[in-house]
């Protein structure tokens, strides 16, 4: 047994203080919203909306109304729009009280790289680097091994970073990881994960 | 003698356009293709101008918006943060048709505000010890390192506003904003493109998202595509 991505995003919820300032990332920790309560935290799209709400229902979607995954969305009571430079401000001053982010590789030492592979076709970077090097608390939300089965959770990230020492923790399908320095220390595991298997798929020291 | 903030409403997106010249640099607003400006998008091709520098969120996708740009061949350098799934980009980059510059979404963002506002390059955390440090100056202040990034000014804004008085005082819908205001600031020309024309005074002061000192050409235009990129929705109770 492994933590499904459900699974994934119940857990990174429970990392979302109450009364917080969010910014969930394209992809996975997008379904992190799923699991807060509401009212529980004022989620961030990086695209210039705070108090991002639902998907709309079907008939009221407006496509002016997006978070950053370019998505339709809706805007809670208490929400407010503004441009980008207000909104990056946000980020890079610190404004923005948690992270979650998908990565390709964490590396012990905190550092993220999520947004390219090398030899891969280059995406971009979008807002990337700024959550990961301004947001107050990086969280890291990702498989723990690739498809083909190479290590994501690294002593060095050997993939473009995107920023340096700055996750706190990561979520996988094994568990739950704090990085340390020179290794991970093991916060949770995913119901039924050994300490030996956790290892066998950690490119760096566990403990 | 007349000031260039007189008359700015014109009849016709052709004649809004008619400064544009080969080889200029564009700053067009839009967060993929929502907040768009899209008849001066479809109009630039139009206008056949030629070897432009796109700086821009997205610079189009899905085949829409500023993809139009670069299918018809007048773009030789994009500046922008994402290229995602905008197979037009991705293409012509691989050619080397056109050259693409990435920078993150805040340093554009911060670069665009920056040219608007008279500061010709400013310190920034983002991208420090990644590959968008290389080759730039950096400085360490109290304890922490910075990469000093330059401003990015325009020749012309292309800008998509929900509402606009005589004068070009703006507001905007939603998350349409985004790149729209910094843009109008940071080009030598603004154009805005706008959904809704009023005379001045409708607009109470302390509404304006953006005032008309940085707006030189209004057109108004009714009618618009607004593309969606995802509908997402949910079913109701």
């Amino acid at each position: 047994m492994t933590f499904s991505t459900e699974d994934m995003a119940r857990r990174a919820s429970k990392e979302i203080p109450a009364g917080s300032i969010v910014n969930l990332g394209i992809g996975l920790p997008t379904q992190v919203a799923d699991y807060l309560p509401v009212g529980h935290a004022w989620l961030h799209s990086e695209n210039g909306l705070l108090g991002t709400g639902p998907f709309p229902f079907e008939g009221e979607e407006d496509p002016n109304l997006i978070n950053a995954g370019k998505q339709t969305v809706t805007v809670l009571p208490g929400g407010s729009t503004f441009d980008s430079a207000a909104s990056f401000g946000m980020i890079r001053g610190g404004h923005v009280d948690v992270a979650i982010l998908g990565a390709m590789q964490v590396a012990a030492n905190g550092d993220i790289a999520n947004w390219a592979v090398p030899g891969g076709k280059v995406m971009g970077i979008g807002g990337a680097m700024d959550l990961a090097s301004g947001c107050k608390n990086v969280i890291a939300m990702m498989q723990h091994v690739t498809k083909k089965n190479e290590h994501k959770l690294v002593a060095r990230c050997d993939y473009p970073l995107t920023a340096t020492r700055v996750v706190t923790l990561v979520i996988t399908d094994l568990g739950v990881f704090a990085p340390t320095g020179e290794a991970f220390r093991i916060v949770e595991l995913a119901p039924g994960v050994t300490r030996e298997q956790a290892i066998a798929a950690t490119g760096a020291p566990l403990v | 003698m007349v000031g260039r903030h007189a008359n700015k409403v014109v009849a016709s997106i052709e004649e809004a356009l008619a400064p544009l010249t080969d080889g200029m640099t564009i700053l067009c607003g839009g967060f993929g293709l929502s907040g768009n400006p899209e008849a001066l998008i479809k109009g630039v091709v139009a206008r056949g101008v030629k070897d432009l520098t796109l700086v821009s969120n997205n610079a189009g996708n899905m085949g829409k918006g500023l993809a139009l740009w670069l299918k018809a061949g007048i773009v030789k350098k994009v500046i922008c943060s994402y290229i995602g799934g905008n197979e037009d980009l991705h293409t012509r980059m691989a050619s080397g048709e056109v050259k693409v510059e990435i920078t993150p979404q805040g340093t554009l963002a911060e670069r665009l505000r920056a040219a608007g506002a008279g500061i010709p390059a400013f310190y920034t955390p983002t991208g420090v010890g990644t590959v968008v440090e290389e080759g730039k100056e950096t400085k360490e202040i109290d304890g922490r390192r910075y990469i000093l990034e330059r401003a990015l000014p325009g020749d012309v804004a292309l800008v998509r506003a929900n509402r606009a008085d005589r004068f070009g005082n703006l507001r905007f819908w939603r998350t349409g904003r985004n790149f729209n205001p910094v843009m109008a600031t940071a080009a030598k020309l603004s154009i805005v493109e706008c959904d809704q024309l009023v005379d001045n005074g409708a607009i109470s002061p302390d509404d304006v998202h953006l005032a008309g000192i940085f707006v030189h050409r209004i057109v108004h235009v009714a009618e618009h595509e607004n593309a969606f990129e995802f509908r997402t929705v949910r079913k109701r109770p």
